[in-house]
């Protein structure tokens, strides 16, 4: 297990990592997602032993392997670049790790051979990296650490060089390739849907804070902050300041009635509070003259008056980007189904269920969130 | 980065030692010398700032030194526009860069002394190709004799010798810059100029820096070739700080006052130095570089 | 502003000496670029999307005139520009990575496209002056305008390659070379409808080349698929969704992409394995690679009984919708599940029969013979 305690870096006067606290488990599959430079590589050299804390402990199995030089950590590494020796055939980069440790031959042959299979590399192993396409070349770094064993592998944007088709392919191999394992696997990302589409545990970060921790559907659907559910939003989170009187959230934009079936909803002291709703769960209600068919009227419903700014059109999607009426600086975004081709500077009114939304009390925290879905 | 580890200084250890007696000792030795005065019998008076004094007030090692100044500054300004020029010129792909490679690197292989010992045969007007052939064209050219023609001997010695190193740096900065800089300037319609002025010379200036320091620095401390060729002459012509400096110390057997030049000389190069390193990379001190790109 | 035509144009990379000249020409695969005509329409906003090496930069270096095609000619409008230097061709590029003059500030960097002008095309001081505290605005760099561009954030730079292009107004296309790259995912959707809404104002013809189907498809009015230096499909991201011309393009695009399932044809039914699903229209019995291709979104998971049985092996939740990896008899299929939509334990799947397409080695085989068919 390994485990940080309360752990800060600063350089200088600016603080790297803020007191982070974080256990993670053999066999599981963690990802550290935050924008760039919000700490997720310093995190990662300092779990590799690459950095001290300044302050905190990373202990490994209950040791604090402060002092302990990485070679003797047991940890394997692969970066963003594709880094392998190119001088190297791909069968002598997988079994670098390998002679380094002094196994004999038949077993290197053996377990080099085994990582080439998993990450179908078999016909490739004596090509030199320069020949290989980006992402063998990142097949191969991976291999690398597989073979190696290591208790802790970290992977720090793996795929971010590559195809966004090649990226799908090799994210939904990853988590099974290293799960045979039993190592700790840490990967960084920026992208939101990677953390949701590789499962495990996310961590998200913020400026060098740890913000939450858990499996990825829940802090997805649970944000503890809004900060957290702003990083785990792609595409971006529609927020709104809003002043909640009863059972009334009210601003210059929108009146809306809360839930009355929500525990939580009718315990909420009044006052300030940030209402925030997935843009796929924003209902486009469009006026008669641009299109007839309209959305099923659903009297619970709260109205937004929004112009259109953009329409993005996906083939079987379309994003509308809108600046709200009576709320000029905040733009919103709706995912709606199916190909819809809004003229930029339309009026647009956008139906929200108060069943979907989040509501942020006035320090960010969480205090409403939209029913759990039943699942089988 | 902030944890100590003893065991450092024990790997640093040796090449402290070796710094010590190469360096520092000896420095010591040529400070200890700068304020005594010695009339044999290894019997030494204190007599404080005094040969400094002599030395900063004496004329010969004012006109040494103007003329050390002068040297350098015409090599600098030779011998940098010059490298760039040859380094723009020079082919980036292809059999001609190790062939241009190599010719550039030949004049480096050559030792000091070989050089001057070349040059000195080389431009002689009795026997030399390049004095002989310069007379017979009907040039009045002497380098013994006439104080410019030494002169422009020494600095074509020099250019002819250094100017390689530049090329080589200059080079190796030019060929780090990548295709898309070159690509974006012929998009934006940047002239040959502006792709010069905007690109390659910023992209060049970290070489830039390493190129004028240490052309500065050798040919401020300039000895073997004016020694072998022109011997300092005619007359004082290019006797220059060092052979001024060794002709007090091994000639005259001036300990103290050598001694004080000496240190006036490191510290004059250690100044100069300082100020054309501080100026070159104040722009670096500016901004704090952003995040690299892959 | 002009229309772009590409008139059978190739290109090889590697010298063109006398001698590969006079080769044979019909080694396919030495071409990066396979000989292509094709019409940018003035005011257009095209993308084009493939994997990498798949020639979409070669053709995009050609437009602008970095790169010389070994074949064909290129026109803006009636002009044949083929043989014209990149600055006389009046393109603005912008890169994957950013280019700046890190000498220069901000502002500077801004204006140094509209200060190379010579010529009838010299604009005045506070023309450029104008135009560059546009570009300026429009980016949000006011903070940054007086900055040396050096040391600035990745973010900030690539902002200052775009506006490096925004500022040329009068130019004849925009190019883009995957330009959100190094962006974080955040500022890519404010970069992204920023670039459409300047397209819309200025009309520019802007081509953006990038293996970012996302991107492709929510920049672009018209998407133009490469694979191995042949473009594969043109058409409006609606069309590449709902009739990919072939199997690569509905794999390609999606995500997940498109199921294809090998299959038999009998009349309007296709044979997968045992199961018999119907057809949107008859098929005549062809020779060669049958398959069936259909998105995951138009398969609809019931209860068993209900349709085909499918034996689920992995359900992955990214919030939005469910996608469930399963086997259909021998076959992997993937489906999407909206959210509000539970998923039995005993499932089966029904195919939405009007979305279903038929592959015939690898194309798509034109269903015009019936009229309920896709179009």
């Amino acid at each position: 297990m390994l485990e940080l305690l309360n752990v800060s870096t600063r350089v200088g006067n600016q603080q790297h990592i803020q007191d982070v606290s974080l256990q993670l488990h053999p066999g599981t599959l963690n990802v550290l997602l935050g924008a760039t430079l919000s700490g997720k590589t310093t995190l990662m050299r300092l779990m590799a032993g690459l950095e001290t804390p300044d302050t905190g402990e990373v202990r490994f199995n209950g040791v604090n392997v402060r002092g302990i030089p990485v070679q003797k950590r047991d940890v394997a590494m692969v970066y963003q670049q594709f880094i392998n020796y190119p001088s190297l055939t791909v069968y002598e980069n997988i079994a670098s790790p390998l002679r380094v440790a002094g196994l004999d031959k038949a077993t290197i042959k053996q377990r080099v051979h085994e990582a080439a299979e998993l990450l179908r590399l078999t016909d490739y192993l004596q090509r030199l990296p320069a020949d290989l396409s980006g992402g063998q070349q990142q097949r191969t770094a991976l291999a690398r650490a597989l073979v190696k064993q290591a208790k802790l592998v970290l992977l720090d944007e793996p795929l971010a060089n590559l195809d966004y088709k090649l990226r799908e392919e090799l994210r939904r191999e990853l988590p099974g390739i290293f799960a045979k394992t039993g190592a700790i696997l840490v990967y960084a990302s920026t992208e939101p849907s990677e953390a949701l589409l590789l499962g495990g545990n996310t961590a998200t970060l913020h400026e060098g804070r740890l913000t939450q921790f858990g499996p990825a559907i829940e802090v997805f659907q649970r944000p503890v902050d809004l900060q957290t559910a702003r990083i785990f939003s792609d595409p971006p989170l529609n927020t709104l300041l809003v002043s909640k009187q009863g059972a009334e959230l009210r601003c210059d934009a929108l009146v809306m009635t809360l839930p009355v079936d929500n525990a939580d909803a009718a315990q909420l002291p009044d006052g300030q509070y940030t209402l925030a709703i997935r843009p796929w769960h924003l209902l486009l209600d469009v006026p008669p003259q641009l299109e007839k068919q309209t959305t099923e009227k659903q009297t619970t419903h709260a109205r937004i008056n929004a112009h259109v700014e953009v329409t993005e059109i996906t083939g079987s999607e379309t994003y509308v980007h809108v600046r709200l009426q009576g709320a000029q600086t905040q733009r919103w975004v709706a995912l709606l189904h199916g190909v819809k081709d809004l003229p930029a500077d339309s009026p647009v009114q956008l139906a929200i269920d108060p069943a979907q939304i989040y509501l942020f009390d006035s320090h960010g925290q969480r205090c409403l969130t939209p029913p759990q879905r039943e699942d089988v | 980065m902030k944890s100590w580890n003893n065991k450092a200084w024990f790997l640093v250890l040796p090449v402290l030692l070796l710094v010590a007696f190469s360096a520092i000792i000896p420095l010591m030795t040529v400070v200890n010398y700068s304020v005594q005065d010695s009339f044999g019998n290894n019997e030494f008076y204190w007599v404080g700032l005094e040969w400094f004094k002599e030395v900063l007030e004496s004329e010969r090692f004012h006109n040494a030194l103007m003329r050390n100044l002068l040297f350098s500054a015409i090599i600098l300004l030779i011998e940098i526009p010059l490298g760039i020029a040859i380094a723009l010129a020079m082919p980036r792909r292809g059999w001609g860069v190790s062939v241009c490679l190599v010719l550039m690197a030949l004049p480096l292989l050559i030792p000091w002394n070989v050089v001057g010992t070349i040059w000195q045969v080389f431009a002689r007007v009795d026997i030399g190709l390049l004095g002989y052939t310069l007379t017979q064209l009907g040039f009045d050219y002497n380098y013994t004799q006439d104080v410019v023609d030494a002169w422009i001997t020494l600095i074509v010695m020099d250019v002819w010798h250094w100017t390689s190193l530049v090329v080589l740096l200059c080079y190796s900065g030019l060929v780090s810059i990548p295709q898309a800089y070159y690509q974006a300037a012929r998009i934006d319609g940047a002239s040959r100029w502006a792709v010069f002025r905007y690109i390659q010379l910023p992209k060049m200036r970290r070489v830039l820096v390493i190129a004028v320091l240490l052309r500065f620095m050798d040919s401020f401390m300039i000895y073997t070739e004016p020694f072998v060729v022109t011997g300092g002459g005619p007359g004082n012509a290019t006797t220059f700080l060092s052979i001024d400096l060794v002709q007090m110390a091994i000639g005259q057997f001036d300990l103290g006052p050598a001694a004080a030049m000496s240190l006036i000389y490191f510290l004059i190069i250690l100044l100069v130095s300082w100020v054309f390193y501080t100026v070159m990379t104040q722009q670096d001190a500016d901004s704090a570089p952003g995040r690299g790109q892959p | 502003m002009a229309r772009i035509v590409l008139n059978n144009i190739a290109h090889r990379y590697g010298a063109v000496t006398a001698r590969s000249a006079t080769q044979s020409t019909d080694d396919a695969a030495a071409y990066a670029l396979k000989p292509l005509s094709h019409a940018w329409e003035d005011g257009g906003a095209y993308a084009l999307l493939g994997p990498s090496g798949c020639g979409k930069t070669t053709l995009l270096n050609i437009i602008s005139g970095l790169v010389t095609p070994s074949q064909g000619q290129l026109f803006f409008d009636d002009t044949d520009v083929s043989q014209l230097p990149t600055e006389q061709r009046n393109i603005a590029q912008v890169f994957q990575f950013p280019v700046l003059y890190d000498t220069m500030t901000v502002a500077e960097n801004l204006a140094f496209p509209l200060r190379n002008r010579r010529g009838i095309n010299k604009l005045g001081d506070a023309e450029i002056k104008q135009r560059v505290a546009d570009a300026i605005t429009m980016l949000g760099l006011e903070k940054l305008a007086h900055q040396k561009a050096r040391g600035l954030s990745a973010d900030d730079k690539q902002k200052i390659s775009l506006g490096r292009g925004l500022v040329r107004t009068d130019v004849n296309a925009i190019l883009f070379d995957e330009p959100l790259t190094v962006i974080d995912p955040h500022l890519k959707w404010q970069l992204r409808t920023q670039l459409k809404q300047i397209h819309r104002q200025f009309g520019h013809t802007m081509i953006y080349v990038t293996h970012d189907q996302t991107e492709a498809l929510t920049f672009a009015d018209k998407v133009v698929v490469m694979l191995a230096g042949e473009v594969i499909q043109t058409g409006t991201p609606e069309d590449l969704f709902k009739h990919p011309l072939h199997t690569f393009v509905g794999k390609f695009i999606g995500s997940p992409g498109m199921n294809i399932l090998r299959c038999e044809l009998d009349g309007n039914e296709a044979i997968v394995d045992t199961f018999r699903i119907a057809l949107p229209c008859h098929y005549p019995a062809l020779p060669g690679t049958i398959e069936l291709g259909i998105r995951p979104e138009f398969i609809r998971i019931v209860n068993q009984g209900e349709g085909m049985p499918v034996t689920i092996s992995a359900i992955e939740d990214i919030g939005r919708y469910r996608i469930v990896r399963a086997l259909l008899g021998s076959q992997h299929l993937d489906i999407v599940v909206p959210e509000a939509v539970a998923i039995p334990g005993n499932a089966a799947v029904v195919f939405e029969t009007g979305n279903i397409g038929i592959y015939h080695n690898s194309r798509l085989v034109n269903s015009n013979n019936s009229n309920t068919g896709v179009s």
